[in-house]
């Protein structure tokens, strides 16, 4: 059949093979390998249950938010492991820089009356 | 040969849907570790595994209506390629991506008006089939949709490869659309949808996603038919070779 066009290797029971990726513009595969990257990072976020939060479980690559969902719904809510998905691009996030991480998070080391534990638990209470 | 003649209408309809689903499923795993990015890969896998578990109920029901003891298995891997009642679209290679989202958004669009209307069928367990597919399929379209309208609407080289996929797989519509005295009798008792009434519904529904996405609807200067009589087109033979292979060459291989 010649409508599937001279850019296919095979066809037939293993499927007729792209030669060049669908997004791409160049046909090495270098230049695939950056039109690729072309797709942004998405970072995805799944609450598992109603009640609790939204956990960061992954990231992926999508062209758009959409898709994004799309894909975040499929690679990591398969097993049904949520009930509501956020993706956030990547780029968006403001994260401390380790280079800070002193100024940033020494000065609590040594406050440990910050943490809960100077009050008598009464024996009744569980799960704390 | 084609067996149809001597089961039973119910076997047959349930056969027709079973390999619809059991062929598309082939198909798109053999997308597996090969589609354009990781991501694609576990969706189209995904859609494919959905297709899998409607095939694997719907084959053992034939089968079980049937009555001459084959199960899923022997229906799946051991009949022969004229004993096979899907609609040829089905079968058809993939291509390049493009060219499997047409496919996915033709036959994703007319199965989800199929498995609607089954969802109250008579027969309860092509019901439950239906039921529980029709949301898996619902998610099928709105892939398929998602990714027409972003091949169409994209850049010149990705519109120009989604309409070669649209005018590849448009041929094989008009099959999804012909009725006959075996889906005739069943919907009459309730059980089956009438596919002939389903086409309006489905050209304004692709129809729509074509225009936004910026693509001609094709032009068909041929159409596919037999499929549901076990005739097929040309790939077929080898997509069931690859399928019933493992098998053939060692029977009741199990995982």
């Amino acid at each position: 059949m010649s409508d599937t066009g001279s850019d296919l290797q095979a066809e037939g029971g293993h499927g007729a093979v792209p030669t060049r990726d669908v997004p791409a513009t160049e046909s090495t595969a270098a230049g695939a390998a950056a039109a690729r990257r072309d797709w942004p990072l998405w970072e995805v976020f799944v609450r598992s249950r109603r009640g609790l939060s939204h956990n960061h479980v992954g990231s992926l690559h999508a062209p758009d938010a959409p898709m994004a969902l799309r894909n975040a719904r499929d690679v990591y809510t398969r097993r049904m492991e949520g009930v509501s998905i956020w993706v956030i691009p990547a780029a968006s996030i403001v994260a401390s820089s380790p280079d800070e991480k002193d100024p940033f998070f020494d000065p609590a080391a040594d406050k440990a009356y910050r943490h809960p534990t100077f009050y008598d638990i009464p024996a009744e209470v569980q799960h704390l | 040969m084609t067996t149809s003649a001597t089961t039973s209408p119910l076997a047959t309809y349930a056969l027709r849907l079973g390999d619809d689903a059991l062929v598309l499923a082939q198909r798109l795993a053999e997308w597996s570790a090969k589609a354009p990015e990781l991501e694609e890969d576990v969706a189209l896998t995904n859609i494919g595994l959905d297709l899998l578990g409607q095939a694997r109920a719907l084959l053992s029901y034939a089968g079980e209506v049937e009555g001459k003891g084959r199960d899923e298995d022997s229906l799946a891997f051991l009949r022969e390629e004229r004993d096979f009642l899907n609609v040829q679209l089905v079968e058809q290679p993939n291509g390049d991506f493009a060219q499997t989202i047409a496919r996915q958004l033709f036959f994703s669009s007319w199965q989800l008006a199929v498995y609607d209307g089954l969802t109250s069928s008579a027969d309860d367990t092509i019901a439950a089939v239906a039921a529980k597919g029709v949301k898996e399929v619902a998610y099928h379209h709105d892939h398929a949709v998602q990714w027409t309208l972003r091949l169409g609407d994209g850049t010149s080289e990705s519109h120009q490869r989604m309409q070669a996929g649209l005018d590849r797989m448009w041929p094989f519509v008009e099959e999804l659309f012909v009725s006959d005295e075996v889906e005739a009798s069943l919907t009459e008792q309730g059980v089956a949808v009438d596919v002939s009434t389903l086409r309006t519904e489905w050209e304004e529904t692709v129809g729509a996603v074509l225009a936004e996405a910026t693509l001609e609807p094709p032009d068909a200067s041929w159409t596919a038919r037999g499929g549901r009589d076990g005739i097929h087109s040309e790939s077929f033979g080898y997509l069931l070779a690859e399928m019933q292979h493992l098998h053939r060459s060692h029977p009741g291989a199990r995982w």
